[in-house]
């Protein structure tokens, strides 16, 4: 397996390095700048970095108001917290006018671990992927991760970022081109399509491996920007490959699986599995762990490709 | 009002003052009864607040809406947008004869302010409870971008029920932004009743200055009361200030004073046939 990095410190460090260029980007944090590594822009511009507390609909708020007097507020917390805390603040005061806020979270999914439900997000995708205007992204690795960070700083607009508290392995080099909006193929394959997210992405492509072992020919598909989703893209795996797998650290509901469904029942039709949690909460444990029991793995793919293959016309 | 077009609004006489006010009345009696829904109760309790701010303190340039170094007045209690609108109408940001299509399908005058919309309008609002915290950030960009300008934002009483205004005024006293001016519309009631009934704000002025603002009662249907007020908090520093303004819900209208129901209710042809009237 590749290197292990952390996207949270990437993000940290991507944030100084944008701010060195922008002296209007400003960071705001809830009491967990340690968690999500907001701390190093705090070190380097404690004039523009502000500590809300335990507040995150306050937070918004602010940073809401920054936004509509000219700065680029980047404001981060767990996700659980943002957008489930403040959803109505996330509604009204910055989907609603359509400000230029950046909401980039932490500890997304279940993989945040030990911590339990309360602190495992898995709604929050279909919460903010439900209002418009907003762009969400969910990065597979830190490459992803600073990339997406900096696209977000070079548009206008609402933009939500959905980190997860382990490193996780690179599956990008750094030559990868990030393009919002836009899934990146990860590999070729015309049996089937696995259209994986974030920490899933590297599992599918695990599971795609094996598959090709068993003579199964697995694309594999990165879809980061979450919303505007890639239709295109989507249609074209639908088309080619006949039959398409989602992976997301989410539940079934609302997430990448309902957008692929949303998708495909207009304009292409094919079977479809959803790797994702069941309509229900998890536990405390470790993450690797938690991702098994919930089938969140390179097996949970594997199996759900076997069951889509056999209902392909 | 000629001097009202002209924008020159800081030499209006205090009779000019209180005709202004009147005119305001009479545009949301006329909006609301219009339109067939709205807000009057405490539309009718801020207009001498919006009227002072408006003709009096704001630094403002209606034909240039978006000027940067204007003063900001963020509505938080964005049910009283009726009063907005007819304070920038009357102010010249957009046509007096548009005030007429509120709430109406392609009307930019939407029931709750939509800042996308109008020019004037700084914030959305109508969930309660937002706009102190938007303020907060206002003010911090003020302060970051050397910019004197100051924030005024109106709040009302029973939208202090809401947490989220005493996580703003604890991170506003916090940060020290002395360049932010909070008004409360305290005119006792709420939808569902008097404050006191439904959700008891007291010791109210006492629960600002213990999140350390530096704090002002004021009768807020005194134009020179107001007016001093807003003078005096402008010299304090290192501390936000609030301005508690004493109100009467439905104030103007004999039949709407102190009448919760006409919180959430358009008078009738008749209700604002017998209103105007009042208001010549």
């Amino acid at each position: 397996m590749s290197e292990l990095v952390s996207l949270r410190e990437t993000y940290g460090k991507t944030l100084v390095e944008l701010g060195r260029g922008n002296p209007d980007i400003v960071v705001l944090d809830a009491d967990l700048s340690k968690s999500t590594m907001t701390h190093f822009f705090a070190s380097e511009f404690p004039g523009r970095f502000f500590d809300c507390g335990i507040a995150e609909q306050n937070m918004v708020g602010i940073a809401a108001g920054l936004a509509a007097s000219g700065k680029m507020p980047f404001a981060s917390t767990f996700a659980v917290f943002v957008p489930g805390r403040c959803f109505d603040q996330v509604r009204m005061s910055v989907a609603q006018p359509g400000f230029n806020v950046k909401l980039v979270v932490t500890h997304g999914g279940i993989s945040v671990g030990e911590d339990g439900t309360s602190h495992q997000s898995i709604e929050d995708l279909a919460l903010i992927g439900a209002l418009p205007g907003f762009t969400v992204i969910v990065p597979a690795d830190a490459v992803e991760t600073a990339r997406a960070v900096k696209a977000a700083a070079s548009c206008c607009g609402p933009f939500y970022i959905r980190l997860g508290r382990p490193k996780l392995p690179l599956v990008f080099g750094e030559d990868y081109h990030f393009r919002l909006g836009k899934a990146a193929t990860m590999k070729q394959g015309q049996d089937v399509t696995v259209i994986a997210i974030g920490i899933m992405v590297s599992a599918a492509l695990e599971a795609a491996d094996r598959l090709e072992q068993q003579g199964i020919d697995c694309r594999v598909l990165n879809m980061s920007t979450l919303k505007p989703i890639d239709e295109g893209a989507i249609i074209k795996a639908a088309r080619e490959t006949g039959a398409i797998v989602t992976a997301e650290e989410h539940l079934e509901h609302g997430g990448l699986g309902s957008e692929v469904a949303r998708v495909t029942a207009r304009h292409q039709p094919v079977p479809l599995e959803f790797v994702a949690i069941k309509d229900t909460y998890a536990r405390s444990g470790k993450d690797s762990e938690l991702l098994k029991k919930y089938g969140l793995t390179a097996d949970g793919i594997e199996a759900a490709v076997r069951s889509v293959i056999v209902r392909k016309k | 009002m000629d001097k009202i077009k002209a924008g020159v609004f800081s030499s209006l006489s205090p009779e000019d003052m209180k005709t202004v006010a009147k005119r305001l009345r009479r545009h949301i009696i006329s909006m609301i009864g219009k339109a067939g829904s709205g807000h009057p109760g405490g539309s009718l309790s801020a207009v001498e607040i919006v009227t002072a701010l408006y003709f009096r303190v704001l630094r403002h340039k209606p034909l240039d809406p978006c000027w940067p170094d204007r003063d900001r007045f963020v509505l938080s209690k964005g049910h009283a947008a009726p009063l907005l609108y007819a304070t920038l109408a009357e102010c010249g940001y957009f046509p007096v004869e548009e005030l007429l299509t509120l709430r109406k399908l392609e009307s930019r005058l939407q029931g709750h302010t939509d800042c996308r919309l109008i020019p004037g309008v700084e914030m959305t609002a109508g969930a309660l409870g937002q706009g102190l915290s938007f303020a907060v950030g206002v003010a911090l960009a003020g302060r970051l971008d050397s910019k004197d300008y100051r924030v005024y934002v109106l709040l009302g009483d029973g939208e202090c029920d809401e947490g989220q205004v005493w996580e703003a005024a604890m991170a506003a006293a916090h940060f020290k932004t002395d360049n932010l001016v909070a008004i409360v519309d305290n005119n006792g009631l709420q939808l569902d009743g008097w404050n006191r009934d439904i959700m008891n704000l007291a010791p109210f002025a006492e629960k600002w200055r213990a999140f350390g603002w530096h704090t002002v009662s004021v009768d807020g249907h005194d134009l020179a009361g107001l007016d001093a007020a807003f003078e005096q908090v402008r010299s304090v520093k290192g501390q936000p200030s609030v301005i508690i303004a004493r109100t009467v819900k439905g104030k103007g209208v004999s039949f709407m004073e102190n009448q919760v129901d006409f919180h959430g209710k358009a008078p009738n042809a008749a209700e604002v046939a017998m209103a105007l009237k009042e208001l010549e």
